[in-house]
């Protein structure tokens, strides 16, 4: 019965992380791509804060491998940043739990920075190169909608919980 | 509710959690390190790609019955038109083929008497872009046609006015390619008046290349075309590449700032075609002049 109950919890976790990886690969036109949000960290910041037990950093980390084949770029670059990311809030989900939504935005601003720092280092011993807005515009833009993605989410969780 | 508090993580995990981060991040620097100066790991590339491929499948999806539509719905007017263009500029194409056909005799025969290899034409296949968003860092596309259909590295890719670019990376049924833009791309050309060679480097900028291995004496000016010139046995050699826009002369610099604009539409380009090459290698094209 509990087992149950968690293999249904995690359905809607697949469905978002999913939905996530879509918008990742969607294209956009050129001026805009710069400011796409991280859209999977976002997803996993959510999940890892509210549901840790559905959640592993190595779930985290095989996504984040995923997506470093979508977009070729270094195999475990986007796997490290995403299960750093994920294992900060993992570690302080509790507090982050009680944080009001504007203190949990600036957590995440923090978090995204961290994310896009990590590419950013590792694109920079790998000697790749990049204007900063690339790495700037996801911050921002993913920082600005993390109140809409907090409360969709939130929204998607309530929902589940009721039918069970 | 209860599946939340069952949820509810114990302190008790934390130390497991950070060993286990300890474990990832090493595991992330090897197969970075490994990535970067080898190139053993394709074949677990290959093998996540085949997860990848029908999430770019759905992404595209929308794109292509938008296609489709739009392709289904013209009305007879605008076939009309279209018809009555293609038909003008078949007649156009016509006219020049004539002469193409003499010229491609003569030239054989001057190869016969210079005892050169002839050129043999080499075969193409159509290859869609998929609307896929591939890199963050921008300058690549992704295709749909892969190892299956006989994509291979390093495969040229043009479009009807000239080069777009090369694939890097082949999945079983897609291919991930760069355009002739992208900062780390650079492709041995020639210019087509009088055979000088050199490389035009990608810039990052959609609409330029940069050629910086001309000295300042180079016979180049601008409106000059440069066409592929086949050494480095990458791309088949003949293929148009870039007008070149601005040639900067700097007494006191050992080379001359040169710039080129490609000719083919790369932000705007839907289809590719793929090169064949049909002679194997660089042998055939090392002849240039």
């Amino acid at each position: 019965m509990a087992t149950d109950a968690r293999n249904a919890g995690r359905l809607p976790i697949v469905v978002t992380v999913v939905v996530a990886l879509l918008l990742t690969i969607l294209p956009l036109p050129g001026r805009i791509e710069a400011f796409r949000p991280d859209w999977v960290a976002l997803t996993l910041v959510f999940w890892a804060m509210l549901l840790p037990r559905n959640w592993s950093i190595v779930y985290a980390w095989l996504i984040g491998l995923f997506i470093d084949v979508a977009q070729g770029t270094l195999l475990g670059q986007h796997a490290l940043a995403l299960s750093s990311v994920v294992f900060i809030t993992l570690r302080f989900h509790l507090l982050m739990r009680v944080f009001p939504l504007s203190q949990l935005t600036l957590t995440v601003f923090a978090l995204l920075t961290l994310y896009q720092f990590l590419l950013f280092w590792i694109n920079g011993v790998a000697g790749f190169e990049a204007p900063l807005i690339r790495y700037w515009g996801p911050v921002l833009t993913g920082t600005l909608l993390w109140p809409i993605v907090f409360s969709f989410l939130s929204g998607v969780r309530f929902r589940m919980q009721l039918r069970h | 509710m209860v599946v939340s508090r069952a949820n509810n993580s114990t302190p008790a995990r934390i130390p497991a959690l950070g060993f286990r981060m300890l474990f990832l991040v090493f595991l992330s620097i090897v197969l970075m390190v490994v990535d970067h100066r080898f190139s053993h790991l394709q074949a677990l590339r290959k093998v996540v790609d085949v997860a990848v491929y029908p999430l770019q499948v759905a992404v595209d999806a929308p794109f292509r019955l938008w296609g489709w539509l739009r392709h289904a719905t013209v009305t007879r007017g605008e076939l009309q038109d279209k018809l009555d263009l293609l038909e003008n500029e078949r007649l156009i194409l016509k006219a020049e083929l004539q002469t193409q056909a003499a010229l491609r005799a003569e030239n054989q025969r001057l190869r016969e008497l210079l005892e050169a290899r002839t050129r043999v034409r080499d075969a193409v296949r159509v290859a869609e872009i998929m609307a896929v968003y591939a890199n963050p860092y921008g300058h690549s596309f992704v295709i749909d046609v892969g190892t299956r259909d006989g994509a291979f590295n390093g495969q040229a890719l043009v479009d009807a006015q000239g080069v777009v670019g090369q694939i890097i990376r082949t999945a079983l049924m897609s291919s991930q390619a760069i355009l002739i833009t992208h900062p780390s791309h650079a492709l041995p050309v020639e210019v087509n008046r009088n055979g000088l060679r050199t490389i035009a480097k990608g810039t990052g900028e959609i609409d330029r290349l940069d050629l910086p291995f001309l000295p300042n004496s180079a016979d180049i000016s601008a409106g000059d075309l440069l066409v592929t010139s086949g050494l480095g046995g990458g791309f088949p050699a003949g293929y148009p590449v870039a007008v070149v826009t601005s040639v900067n002369r700097i007494p006191q610099e050992p080379f001359a700032d040169v710039n080129a604009a490609p000719v083919a539409a790369l932000d705007q380009v839907r289809e590719v075609m793929l090169i064949f090459p049909s002679a194997p290698g660089p042998a055939a094209d090392a002849d240039g002049d």
